[in-house]
């Protein structure tokens, strides 16, 4: 491929698209709106945008470990499991020992299955997608003895969850006061803070990271312990949005929370992307969900549309970076 | 191509010794397996035919998992979309198969192969051209494949019929103790395994796992060569759907955890991750091992989910045991 002085049309675009995500994604997401308006013309108000917001929060959140573990060319997929066991946890545990300590337990459960798949990815060098998984299916099979023991104690979800994940303050939902802060956080923290920088650094070029001095396994380590935590919390926040406490609550956000993140333009190749993106994707999907809702397509139909995405956005980004 | 054929003629000249210390791997997991089988006799003294033939039925689909996992690593990739494409074949065939008579589900089989051969042709050309990375390729089609299988059957259900219902259930007339589906595992995987490990595709195979650059330069087809090996993984993923399908009854849209399980008999069957190296009757072997350990444990009368733990906890350091001799043989 030659380099030309005259950059066509895609080139630009490309180039638009790889420097400044946040635009065209953001256009995408008021095109997607506009034609909800034309298929249900009523359907926009208020309380839509607010239930939209609503919705989006769990899968932004959980899209936020996929963000930061594909910076660094990984991926969490246990974050599903995660976020369930501890909102299990929490709802089983909250009747015999109180809020507080169930909630410690619950979060311990996500740092603990975070700890492992830290081992297995920064120490033994497991590829992140094997590790996750694997982690998942142990958890998995741990959530369901665990069942075994709790099954009569009964369900109490804590009032200040049910708040945070139903109620409403002045039309906009409670669970904007976690998710503003957090997301600040996130968006200060992969640009600003060293371990962000280290993040996008062994993404770009894992080797070079590793001979300018930056320990890999140690930022790998601490990485996938804070995805599961994050996961932990965001499984908190949805179990005072779903309010049932259910073995598979969150694995239905597994997939979206991949999806979002590379729509939103990080690379799963690692280095490229930020979690702004990733807030919008979340948001169109969350949009085109409640599309294909409407349309009635089936859950098999919205599965391969979800694939299909990933696929595509992904082919097009190594296209667009290689005319770069 | 002549590199290679030299090669090959080494090892096939090669006498007794030579072929011990070039399968030792193999020949460790054969006695692993021996002994557990001796394990399982004493754990339960009146273990014997029928046994042996459930443990055979139980591991029918994960071997051929396995065998799918194993061609596909080998040649360099892995295929995340292997449970799924089990799944579509599964449902495809039990929905087809529902009433219908002993001819036309011949036909159905074979068109269930087919489809498998043609769900891998799809996953290894969207490699090739979209030229993006396999694991997220397939990754993107275990979705896409996991909708398929909910869109053919939302729940499970179905039909098989009854000859092939048959064909994995029991023992072989006059052999009673030989389980019918280790023979069919048996036939299977030497009828489509051992002519293409013997043609210059066998050979092709290896070398785009081993170094694609390499393989290029010695005129190696290297796309078409990797999209032959997804579609053979799709097909043994088809013949693991119908194993099934065979063994249930029914067809399964959600598929079972043949992913990790088959990564971890590829890996514990001495196939390295990243390509080029091992065989298919070690991660077979492997297979066989795990379904054991997990039959010893159900004897043990271990709660069923607790020895899914055990048998995932050993899965997973199984895997982070190849993932460290991998990264060390890269650096030696």
């Amino acid at each position: 491929m030659t380099m030309t002085d005259t950059p066509t049309v895609l080139n630009r675009l490309g180039r638009l698209m790889v420097d400044r995500p946040l635009l065209p994604l953001i256009g995408l997401f008021i095109l997607l709106i506009g034609l909800l308006a034309i298929l249900n013309p009523g359907v926009l108000s208020m309380f839509w945008a607010s239930n939209t917001l609503k919705i989006a929060i769990p899968l932004a959140m959980l899209a936020a470990c996929q963000t930061m573990t594909m910076l660094t060319g990984g991926i969490d997929l246990s974050v599903g499991t995660a976020a369930t066991i501890a909102a299990y946890l929490t709802a089983t545990l909250s009747p015999l020992i109180g809020v507080p300590p169930a909630i410690a337990i619950a979060l311990a459960s996500a740092i603990l299955i975070g700890l492992v798949n830290g081992f297995g990815i920064a120490i033994c060098r497991v590829h992140p997608l094997i590790m996750t998984l694997g982690t998942a299916l142990i958890a998995t099979g741990c959530l369901l003895v665990y069942q075994r023991y709790v099954i009569a104690t009964g369900v109490l979800i804590p009032d200040f969850l049910l708040w945070l994940g139903t109620g409403r303050t002045l039309g906009l939902p409670n669970s904007l006061a976690l998710f503003i802060p957090f997301a600040a956080l996130i968006i200060w923290a992969q640009r600003r803070s060293g371990f962000g920088r280290l993040l996008y650094a062994i993404g770009a070029n894992e080797a070079a990271a590793r001979l300018s001095g930056v320990r890999v396994w140690q930022v790998h380590f601490t990485l996938y312990t804070l995805s599961s935590l994050i996961a932990g919390i965001t499984g908190l926040l949805y179990l005072g949005q779903i309010k049932t406490a259910s073995l598979s609550l969150a694995l239905p956000l597994d997939l979206p929370s991949v999806a979002a993140a590379v729509i939103g333009g990080t690379s799963i190749f690692g280095g490229r992307g930020g979690y702004g993106g990733t807030i919008v994707g979340a948001l169109i999907l969350t949009v085109l969900t409640s599309m294909l809702t409407l349309m009635q397509i089936p859950e098999g139909g919205r599965r391969i549309l979800f694939g299909l995405i990933i696929l595509a956005v992904t082919a097009l980004f190594i296209r667009l970076t290689e005319r770069n | 191509m002549p590199r290679w054929y030299g090669l090959r003629r080494r090892y096939r000249g090669a006498g007794m010794k030579r072929w011990i210390e070039a399968n030792t791997w193999t020949i460790g997991l054969a006695v692993l397996l021996v002994v557990l089988l001796m394990t399982t006799k004493l754990i339960q003294p009146d273990f014997g035919a029928s046994g042996l033939d459930s443990l055979a039925r139980a591991a029918l689909p994960f071997a051929l998992a396995a065998i799918g996992m194993a061609i596909v690593v080998i040649a360099g990739g892995i295929d995340l979309s292997i449970a799924a494409m089990m799944s579509v074949a599964s449902v495809t065939g039990a929905v087809l198969m529902d009433g219908a008579s002993d001819g036309q589900s011949v036909v159905i089989v074979l068109a269930v192969l087919l489809l498998g051969l043609a769900m891998g042709a799809v996953n290894g050309f969207l490699i090739v051209v979209s030229r993006v990375p396999d694991i997220v390729v397939t990754l993107a089609m275990l979705f896409v494949w996991q909708g398929v299988a909910l869109l053919i059957l939302n729940a499970p259900g179905g039909g098989a019929a009854s000859w092939l219902r048959a064909l994995s259930a029991g023992g072989i007339p006059g052999v009673d103790w030989l389980p019918r589906a280790l023979v069919l595992l048996a036939f299977v995987a030497a009828v489509i395994w051992v002519p293409i490990h013997r043609s210059k595709l066998g050979l092709r195979l290896y070398a785009i796992g081993s170094d694609p650059l390499a393989a290029f330069r010695s005129g190696v087809p290297v796309g078409q060569t990797r999209i032959i090996a997804y579609a053979l993984c799709g097909l043994f993923a088809a013949f693991g759907g119908l194993s099934v399908t065979m063994s249930t009854g029914i067809g399964e849209p959600i598929p079972g955890p043949y992913l990790m399980a088959s990564v971890a008999a590829v890996v514990l069957g001495g196939v390295v991750l990243g390509g080029g190296r091992g065989g298919i009757l070690g991660p077979i072997l492997a297979v066989l091992i795990l379904r054991t350990v997990r039959m010893d444990l159900t004897l043990l009368s271990v709660d069923p989910n607790v020895a899914a733990i055990i048998e995932g906890t050993i899965m997973v350091a199984v895997v982070m045991f190849g993932a460290v001799l991998a990264t060390r043989g890269r650096r030696a």
